[in-house]
């Protein structure tokens, strides 16, 4: 288990421990946590699960593939430090993390 | 009116093997959909990518599958209204009664949602100014090319589509083309072609910059794009298009009184019927416990829910169950001649 913290754009904070091996996005879906849809269930085809990492983590987490960065053009405001969810998964290294979920997806 | 056994909502592969089975069986079936052609999320989202778990088929690309699946169910001459988006629903006895977007009617004993994750609809920009131009000085497909000559227009985007309509709009327009990063999503080909068209003045190429607002009377004027680090221009602008891809909306079905779980359609797993008799749901749409959204799964409950139809399309007769390389009536069905 790690710890995952969502913070949502109702202003409020969702901390979960989440399974390793498992995505920061399926960590969500399974927990209800408002504001990430994965429409395509994890593909990387969609931008649906897009989110905004905490500055201090970016360099914690996998590179992007391009696929990656192609599904962020897509998605609704991307910023530097958006990432798809479904694309992170949970470990020991990620215990702690903390993830904005923009106001909607698209 | 086109009266039919059966109404496929969508045209991605489950729905279009929902029609072959449905021929398979005898009964006939009309196929609407929201996209301008047939293959749903394979021909608008990896139309090049491979798959490699369809059973039998090692690799293929979305395209080739949509392709073998057009010509699977070419026997059955199934009529296809694309650009079109289910509406109303209305009972009528023990017949349906549906109207779409474009006013095309239908009077059918069933229905098979097979519509992926919703109708595709272009995803559109965040800012809020943006809706009270959108029509009349804002777009994100293009209709008559023929209104931009001559004008000014900005861009936004960094796939196929935003590359190739700079590219072409670039000889009678005034093209700003605004990415929100140095890489684009689009063809090598076109990238290259953009960087040229740039070199040589006939386009501006702004990288690393996204839409800040717009502004103007009744038409667009001016719009502001701003930096990764803050910086903000205002260019003029008489058009702007946005490409980003398409967004995936449940829309009118939400309407239906169906058991919706999170954007899906709950079904059983005998025939794919919903709670509603009559109307089911196959493919990405539908959930059960245990769903795998894999073109696979979709084709499973495409033939199941196909023979979940017949009783309502043929009442008073009996299905047998037969296999198509020795049933005499499917090969004929099939048009095949021994």
């Amino acid at each position: 288990m790690a710890k995952i913290t969502y913070h949502t754009h109702d202003n409020k904070t969702h901390t979960i421990d989440v399974q390793k091996g498992l995505t920061v996005m399926e960590g969500a879906i399974q927990n209800d946590i408002p504001g990430i849809d994965a429409d395509c269930g994890g593909g990387m085809a969609c931008a649906t699960c897009h989110v905004y990492v905490k500055e201090e983590w970016l360099d914690k987490l996998p590179t992007k593939e391009d696929g990656e960065e192609d599904m962020l053009d897509m998605a609704f405001e991307p910023k530097n430090n958006s990432r798809l969810s479904c694309q992170l998964i949970v470990s020991d290294e990620l215990d702690g993390l903390e993830v904005n979920i923009p106001s909607k997806q698209g | 009116m086109n009266k039919k056994d059966v109404l496929i909502i969508g045209a991605g592969p489950t729905g279009l093997f929902c029609a072959h089975q449905l021929g398979i069986i005898g009964l006939s079936c009309e196929i609407v959909d929201n996209l301008d052609k047939a293959g749903g999320q394979c021909i608008e989202l990896y139309p090049d990518k491979p798959i490699y778990d369809i059973p039998a088929v090692p690799e293929c690309t979305g395209e080739e599958l949509t392709n073998n699946l057009l010509k699977q169910i070419k026997p059955f001459n199934v009529k296809f209204h694309l650009n079109e988006r289910v509406e109303e629903l209305k009972k009528n006895q023990n017949r349906w009664h549906v109207k779409t977007s474009g006013g095309v009617e239908f009077d059918v004993a069933a229905i098979v949602i097979a519509g992926g994750v919703g109708s595709f609809e272009p995803r559109k920009f965040s800012v809020k100014e943006c809706e009270k131009f959108e029509g009349n000085s804002l777009f994100y497909s293009i209709k008559d090319k023929s209104i931009f000559k001559d004008k000014t227009l900005s861009i936004f985007g960094g796939g196929d589509s935003a590359l190739d309509w700079a590219i072409e709009l670039s000889s009678v327009s005034k093209v700003n083309l605004i990415h929100r990063r140095d890489g684009f999503s689009g063809a090598e080909a076109s990238v290259q072609k953009v960087k040229e068209l740039n070199d040589q003045g006939k386009l501006n190429l702004f990288t690393k910059y996204q839409m800040d607002s717009v502004a103007g009377d009744k038409n667009i004027e001016t719009v502001k794009i701003k930096h990764d680090e803050g910086e903000i221009k205002e260019i003029k602008s008489d058009y702007v298009l946005g490409f980003f891809g398409l967004i995936m909306q449940l829309g009118p079905i939400l309407d239906w009184g169906l058991n919706i779980n999170k954007k899906t359609v709950e079904v059983n797993t005998e025939n794919f019927e919903t709670n509603v008799k009559g109307i089911f749901a196959i493919g990405d749409i539908c959930y059960y416990p245990g769903k795998l959204k894999l073109i696979l799964s979709g084709f499973h409950e495409a033939a199941l829910a196909a023979r979940g139809c017949f009783k309502y399309a043929k009442p008073d007769e009996k299905l047998r169950f037969e296999f198509t390389t020795t049933s005499k009536a499917a090969q004929e069905r099939l048009g095949i001649n021994k």
